[in-house]
């Protein structure tokens, strides 16, 4: 399988052969935000497309279909119709907090991005506390998102930013305690070491049960943790128009709207790391012929196709299941996911206790 | 390299400080604060304690300042302005303490002698940090650990009793 790290030594090398140390470094630091950023902006205007046809096929419409063939072009020219669009300033807001709190959430959901293993040897940031990291960076999110709200001097943005920070807060127990469940299961926190220790077989297959259910309450959680349906109510736009985001104009609104996309991303990507064995491919034991063909599938497109079926999956969600109510859904949280969610883990201690994992 | 990005965090730390007490709007205040903590937390991740720096981040800017935000937004009708002008034996009062608090500071610091630093070099790694929390030996730190839980508890509690407005 081809590792990554071939390529990206070769670009150190070559940048150390004509440049002073600390020079090299920097020019590669400069590099690697480039090409996150780059990365960043293109797999969100893919999945805005995506979004725009999976809705439109399950309504039973056509989507876009003008722009390019298949309408494959139109993100691209939404994204910079964005760009030109004025930026409206608004009478009687604190400015400074108004115009702050879209890059607080898009910086971190660029930071929580930058963890994920893409393939073999294209980890960026790999601390040995990594799955932590991500949600630490990720709950920084929440911080934009109620500034927003308050800075926009309006009701129904105060109102949304109010049902999103409830919401965060507390689905945010929901992944944690689902993540630690994996994290007891493997030993270490490192992503990178996460999906190394993947290789003779999923964890959602080798921990059987209590790692099932860890990824069922991950996925709720996470759809919940990024305000898609049907658990978003702090933009329900029948109620409040748009939520924490409805005065923002032009790049302000787009950067909130890429860190959606994004962040449902990231949750579908973590989601494969921790459960689907990140970049490793399927291997079933004794089927020498069968894991050979697998071996030769590269592992940027193993990594890639598991994330884009979660994400397909977090999207058929939000398309068939109606709006739950602010009730129903800190019900659901504190009530049930939570209490099964320990007992979960408690199941997974016994399972590694006694060793009947496979 | 590591020394031009430890003053620039150095400076971020400064400056927001300072803005956090000399704002007038209660809401700009905790924002500068997340600043600060950010930058506490970004020399710890520049000091290779990435465990530290990922504590500091969950607690103190998801936990701590969206508890101050939300509270703000609950509490203050207008969630702006802070009180008006202080009285004179108040400002008098506060600058004495922040004087004796200063010249207290600048004495110990000066007079400490810093011994060498024993850094050792890479991330360490979490089951040390575990162990070392959870044991029961010289320098772990079980029984700390223990009573902190036990005050959360009470805390929650208290919560409780609070938010329930039954006799």
């Amino acid at each position: 399988m081809f590792d990554f790290s071939v390529v990206t030594h070769w670009v150190d090398q070559l940048l150390r052969s004509f440049l002073p140390e600390g020079w090299a470094i920097l020019t590669e630091f400069i590099l690697i935000g480039l090409c996150l950023l780059v990365g960043y902006a293109v797999i969100a205007l893919v999945l805005i497309y995506v979004e725009r046809k999976v809705c439109a096929f399950f309504q039973c419409r056509l989507g876009p279909n003008r722009v390019g063939p298949y309408g494959l072009i139109q993100s691209v020219a939404d994204m910079i119709k964005m760009l030109t669009k004025e930026l409206i300033t608004i009478n009687h807001v604190d400015k400074f907090l108004f115009n702050l709190a879209p890059y607080i959430v898009i910086i971190a959901s660029v930071i929580a991005f930058s963890c994920l293993p893409f393939a073999k040897g294209l980890e960026i940031i790999d601390f040995n506390v990594g799955a932590f990291f991500v949600m630490a960076v990720s709950s920084m999110g929440i911080v934009g998102i109620l500034l927003a709200g308050w800075s926009s001097n309006n009701k129904y943005s105060l109102i949304g930013a109010m049902r999103s920070g409830a919401q965060m807060i507390s689905y945010e127990l929901s992944i944690g305690l689902s993540i630690l469940t994996i994290i007891v299961f493997t030993d270490t926190m490192q992503l990178s070491q996460i999906v190394a220790n993947q290789a003779d077989g999923w964890f959602i297959f080798k921990g059987h049960i209590p790692a099932f259910i860890a990824f069922i309450i991950y996925l709720i959680a996470g759809t919940a943790e990024t305000n898609r349906g049907p658990f978003d109510l702090p933009e329900a736009d029948s109620e409040l128009t748009a939520g924490y985001h409805t005065e923002y104009s032009g790049m302000h609104f787009g950067f909130f709207y890429l860190a959606e996309y994004l962040n449902m991303f990231i949750v579908a990507g973590m989601a494969t790391t921790l459960f689907l064995g990140g970049w490793m491919p399927l291997h079933i034991g004794g089927w020498n012929g069968f894991n050979a063909i697998m071996d030769a599938i590269p592992s940027i497109i193993w990594f890639f196709g598991k994330t884009g079926g979660l994400i397909f999956i977090i999207m058929w969600f939000k398309w068939t299941f109606p709006r739950l109510r602010i009730d129903q859904l800190l019900t659901l949280e504190w009530k049930y996911l939570l209490p099964i969610n320990l007992v979960n883990m408690f199941l997974m201690v016994i399972v590694v206790v006694f060793d009947l994992h496979f | 390299m590591e020394i031009v990005v430890f003053y620039i965090l150095a400076a971020v730390i400064v400056v927001f400080s300072v803005l956090t007490v000399t704002t007038q709007r209660i809401l700009r205040s905790a924002t500068y604060l997340l600043f600060v903590l950010f930058g506490t937390a970004g020399i710890y991740f520049q000091l290779n304690y990435s465990f530290l720096g990922a504590v500091q981040l969950t607690i103190y800017a998801g936990g701590i300042i969206v508890l101050y935000v939300f509270s703000i937004l609950l509490t203050s009708p207008d969630g702006d302005k802070i009180a008006t002008k202080l009285p004179k034996s108040k400002l008098f009062a506060g600058l004495v303490a922040s004087l004796a608090g200063a010249v207290l500071c600048i004495f110990i610091t000066l007079n400490h002698t810093f011994p060498v630093s024993r850094f050792v070099p890479g991330e360490i790694d979490m089951k040390t940090i575990g162990f070392a929390l959870l044991g029961t030996e010289k320098y772990q730190y079980m029984l700390p650990f223990e009573a902190i839980s036990v005050l959360l508890l009470a805390c929650i509690i208290g919560g409780i009793m609070i938010a329930r407005k039954r006799g």
